[in-house]
C-alpha cells in the first residue's frame, strides 16, 4: 500500500486517486487496529466463525472451550455474525466443542470438536467444516447444476490435455501412453517454479508450457522421429511409449516425492455464489482459460496454414505428403503444441486437485476415454468426448462414492467401445 | 567383499523366489496373449488380482476351504476375460489395450475403496488365509532353512515349490497346445487375421479362448503371490506390474515357451541386484543422500524396467531366445 502511495505521488497522479489511496490506507489501518486490539490488551484468545455459503452466518450455536485438563474455560453462543470469541487464561492446548443441535436445518458439521494450541499472546483461530447441501449433504437434485459446472471444468481440463494426444494419434498413428507424463511434467515444473523459486503461478505456468512444448519436441526429435524413419511397427511404438511412461513416471516420483502438494498461490479460496452454483475464483478462471485456449486451438486448426496441414496429415498422410506438405515438420509442430497444452492442463489439474507424480497416469485413462468417445484421431472429437467424460465423472458422484468417481469414467470408456467403437465423430473405417 | 557376497546371494535367491514365480506365471499367460495370438493385453495384473483376492476373500471372509477359493479365483478370471473380450476382440489391437488397462485400474480402485471394506478390507487388505495352504506342505513350515547361500522360511520354500510346479505344468500345456492345430490357428491369427478368417476359422472365438486361458494362468500367479506374502493388498496389484511382466516376457523372448520363465528369473535377478546394490552404495556413502535416498531405491526398478523395455524393443525385440520373424510388432 505504501509503495502504491509513494509511486502515486511521484507520478503526480490525479488528486482523486491520491484521496482514494489514502482512504484505503486509513481503512486498512482501521481494520488492523480493530482485529489486533483485543489480542494486545487481553493476551490469548480463541476465535471462530460459523457460516456456510447458503445459510450465511449462523447465530446462537453453543460453543464450549475446555483446557487440557478438561476444565471448562468459557461457554457462550455465536453472535449475529456467526462469531464467537473466548479469552483464555494462558497459552496452551484447548478443546473447542460446538453443539450440533443448535445448527440450522440442513447444515451438518463434519466434526463438532476441535483442538487448538495457542501460543503466548496469539489468537487461536478454529475452523469447523460445515456442509449445507451445496457441497454434499443435501438432496441430489439440488447438486446437479453444481456438478454440471464442475464437470464442465474437469472436462475442459481433460480436453486440453487430450487434444495433443488425439492429434499425435491422428498424424502418426501412435497411441502414446507417455502423454500423461507430459501433463505431470508441466504441473511439476510449475510447482517447483511457484513453490521453490517463488515465481507467481501465472509466470510459472507460461514457463511450464514452454518446457512442455520443448519436451514434446524432444520426444519427437530423439525418439519418435527416428523410429518413424526406421519404419517401426505401431505396436512396437506403443510398447516403447509404455516403457517411456514407466521410466518418466518413476523419475518424477524420485524428484517430486510420493506425496501430493498444492501450489503456493490461490490456496484456500472461498466459493462465491452464482445462483444455484458456487465456484471458487480459480475454478471460474480455469473454465475461462480452458475455453479460450480451446477456441484458439480450434481457430488454429480451422484457419491457419499449419492447422490445415495438421488436419490434412491426420486425414491422409500420403496424400498430404504428395500435395507438398512437409509431413515431418507438421508432426513436430503437433508434438510441440501437444506438449505445451498438456503442461497447461497439468497446472490446471494441480490447481484443483494438487500436484502429484502420478497425476498424468490418472488423467491418461480419462483422456483415452474422452478421445475414444469423441472418435480416435479427430481433434474436435477429443474435445467433445472429454467434456462428456468430465461431466459424467462429476455426475457419477451422485450415486457412487467420491473416491470411485474415476471408475465411472473408465466404465463409460468400456461401454462406448461396446456400443459405438468409432465414437461420436469418428468414422467406421478407423476401427479396423 | 562380504557385503558384495550377501548382495549376490540375495540376488541368486530372487532368481527363484516368489516374485520370479509370480512374474513367470503372468508372463506365461501374456506370452499366450501377446506372443502367440498377438493380443495386446495391458491389464494382466487384473487377472492376478482376481485370483489372489478370490482365494483371500473366500477363505478369510467367507470361511470356505482353500480349494473352493482357488476355483472362485479361476472363475473370476474367466468371467473377466469374457467381459473384456466380448466388446474388444473384434476391434483393432489398441482398443483391447486401452480397455484392459482401464479395467485393471477400475478393479484396483474398487478393491481399495472404502465402500468395499467389508469384502476386500480396502487399503489394509486381507490376511490370515494361508493356513490351509501351509498345512499341506510335506515339511516343517515354521522353521527356516539355509539354501543357495541365503535363508528361507519353510513357507517361502513351499510357496515357491508349488509356484514353480504350476509354471512347469502351464509351460508344458502351452508347449503341447502350440504343437496342436489349435496353436497353429492362434499363430496364424497373429500373422494374418484375414487369411485365417478366409479359411473358415472363427477368429473371434480363438482369440477369446486365448484371452481366457492366459488370464486364468495369471490368476494362479496372483494366488501364489498372496499365499507367499501372507496378505492380499490392492497395492500389490499396481498397474505397473503388468509392464514388469511385459519386460520379463520380451527380455526372455516372446513366442517361446521358455521365454517368460528365463525373462522373469533374469529380470528379478537384475532388480534384486540393483536394489540391494544401490542400498549398499547409499549406506556406505558412495551415493550422497541428496541424489538418491533409500526410499527411492524401490522406484529405481521401474525406471530401469521402463528404459530397458524401450531399449529392448528398439534394438533387440526378440529378446534373449526369441525369433525376430515371430514378433508381432508391425500389426495394426
Amino acid at each position: 500500500m505504501l509503495m502504491a502511495l509513494r509511486s502515486g505521488v511521484v507520478a503526480q497522479w490525479a488528486a482523486r486517486a491520491l484521496v482514494v489511496a489514502l482512504g484505503g490506507l486509513a481503512l486498512s489501518f482501521g481494520l488492523v487496529l480493530a482485529t489486533q486490539a483485543p489480542a494486545l490488551a487481553e493476551g490469548e484468545t480463541i476465535r471462530l466463525t460459523l457460516a456456510t455459503s447458503r445459510s450465511g452466518p449462523i447465530e446462537g450455536v453453543e460453543v464450549t472451550v475446555k483446557d487440557a485438563n478438561g476444565d471448562e474455560v468459557d461457554q457462550g453462543n455465536t453472535d449475529d455474525q456467526g462469531r464467537f470469541e473466548a479469552e483464555l487464561p494462558g497459552p496452551g492446548e484447548y478443546t473447542v466443542t460446538i453443539n450440533p443441535d443448535d445448527l440450522p436445518e440442513g447444515v451438518t458439521a463434519a466434526a463438532t470438536e476441535r483442538q487448538v494450541t495457542v501460543a503466548e499472546g496469539a489468537v487461536g483461530r478454529i475452523a469447523f467444516a460445515l456442509s449445507d447441501g451445496s457441497t454434499g449433504g443435501g438432496g441430489a437434485a439440488g447438486r446437479i447444476p453444481q456438478l454440471l459446472v464442475e464437470g464442465l471444468r474437469f472436462g475442459l481440463l481433460i480436453a486440453i490435455c487430450a487434444v495433443g494426444l488425439s492429434l499425435i494419434f491422428g498424424t502418426t498413428g501412435l497411441t502414446n501412453f507417455a502423454h500423461g507424463e507430459l501433463v505431470a511434467i508441466g504441473a511439476i515444473v510449475a510447482w517447483f517454479l511457484n513453490v521453490s523459486a517463488g515465481a507467481p503461478l501465472i509466470l510459472a505456468t507460461i514457463i511450464a508450457m514452454i518446457v512442455g512444448g520443448f519436451v514434446g519436441w524432444l520426444n519427437d526429435v530423439v525418439l519418435w522421429g527416428p523410429l518413424r524413419g526406421r519404419g517401426s511397427g505401431l505396436i512396437a511404438m506403443l510398447v516403447i511409449s509404455i516403457g517411456l511412461s514407466l521410466a518418466l513416471r518413476y523419475i518424477l516420483n524420485i524428484i517430486f516425492g510420493g506425496r501430493s502438494q498444492p501450489y503456493a498461490d490461490y490456496r484456500g479460496q472461498r466459493a462465491v455464489d452464482y445462483g444455484p452454483i458456487s465456484l471458487t475464483d480459480k475454478d471460474l478462471y480455469s473454465i475461462f482459460i480452458s475455453l479460450i485456449v480451446l477456441v484458439l486451438v480450434a481457430l488454429m486448426l480451422q484457419r491457419t496454414k499449419i492447422g490445415k496441414a495438421m488436419r490434412a496429415v491426420a486425414d491422409n498422410r500420403d496424400l498430404a505428403a504428395s500435395s507438398g506438405i512437409n509431413v515431418d515438420r507438421v508432426i513436430r509442430f503437433v508434438w510441440i503444441v501437444g506438449g505445451a497444452l498438456a503442461a497447461l492442463g497439468g497446472v490446471l489439474f494441480g490447481l484443483s486437485d494438487e500436484v502429484s507424480w502420478d497425476m498424468g497416469f490418472k488423467l491418461l485413462l480419462l483422456m483415452f476415454a474422452g478421445i475414444t468417445l469423441g472418435g480416435l484421431g479427430t481433434a474436435y472429437g477429443a474435445l467433445l468426448g472429454s467434456i462428456i467424460v468430465g461431466v459424467f465423472v462429476q455426475l457419477s458422484t451422485l450415486v457412487i462414492a467420491d473416491e470411485l468417481k474415476y471408475v465411472g469414467g473408465l466404465l463409460l470408456l468400456i461401454v462406448i467401445l461396446v456400443v459405438r467403437p468409432q465414437g461420436i465423430l469418428g468414422s467406421r473405417a478407423r476401427v479396423g | 567383499m562380504s557385503e558384495f557376497l550377501d548382495i549376490l546371494a540375495l540376488s541368486v535367491k530372487s532368481l527363484v523366489s516368489q516374485s520370479a514365480v509370480f512374474f513367470a506365471l503372468m508372463g506365461v499367460g501374456l506370452n499366450l496373449h501377446f506372443g502367440y495370438t498377438g493380443l495386446l493385453n495391458f491389464g494382466q495384473i487384473a487377472f492376478a488380482l482376481l485370483g489372489g483376492y478370490g482365494v483371500a476373500i473366500s477363505v478369510s471372509m467367507w470361511g470356505l476351504p482353500l480349494i473352493v477359493g482357488v476355483i472362485i479365483g479361476v472363475l473370476a478370471a474367466f468371467v473377466l476375460a469374457l467381459l473384456l473380450g466380448l466388446p474388444t476382440l473384434r476391434l483393432r489391437a489398441d482398443y483391447l489395450a486401452i480397455v484392459t488397462i482401464a479395467a485393471a485400474e477400475i478393479l484396483r480402485l474398487v478393491f481399495r475403496s472404502t465402500p468395499a471394506t467389508p469384502v476386500t478390507g480396502a487399503t489394509r487388505g486381507l490376511s490370515g488365509f494361508g493356513q490351509g495352504f501351509y498345512d499341506r506342505a510335506p515339511f516343517e513350515t515354521q522353521r527356516t532353512y539355509d539354501f543357495l547361500g541365503s535363508t528361507w522360511t519353510g513357507r517361502e520354500i513351499w510357496a515357491c515349490l508349488v509356484g514353480w510346479l504350476l509354471v512347469t505344468l502351464f509351460s508344458l500345456l502351452i508347449w503341447q497346445l502350440m504343437r496342436s492345430p489349435w496353436g497353429r490357428v492362434l499363430k496364424s491369427i497373429r500373422e494374418d487375421e484375414d487369411a485365417v478368417r478366409s479359411l473358415g476359422k472363427n477368429v473371434y472365438s480363438y482369440k477369446m479362448q486365448s484371452l481366457i486361458l492366459g488370464g486364468v494362468i495369471a490368476s494362479f500367479g496372483g494366488m501364489i503371490l498372496v499365499l507367499a506374502t501372507g496378505s492380499a493388498n490392492p497395492d500389490q496389484f499396481q498397474n505397473a506390474n503388468t509392464f514388469l511382466a511385459y519386460a520379463a516376457l520380451i527380455l526372455g523372448g516372446t513366442a517361446r515357451v521358455l521365454g517368460p520363465i528365463i525373462g522373469a528369473m533374469i529380470l528379478w535377478f537384475i532388480i534384486a541386484f540393483t536394489d540391494a546394490g544401490l542400498a549398499a552404495l547409499i549406506r556406505n556413502g558412495f551415493i550422497p543422500d541428496e541424489i538418491l535416498s533409500s526410499p527411492d531405491v524401490a522406484n529405481i526398478r521401474f525406471v530401469l524396467v521402463g528404459v530397458g523395455l524401450m531399449i529392448l524393443l528398439i534394438f533387440r525385440p526378440q529378446g534373449i531366445i526369441g525369433d525376430r520373424r515371430e514378433i508381432v510388432l508391425d500389426a495394426h
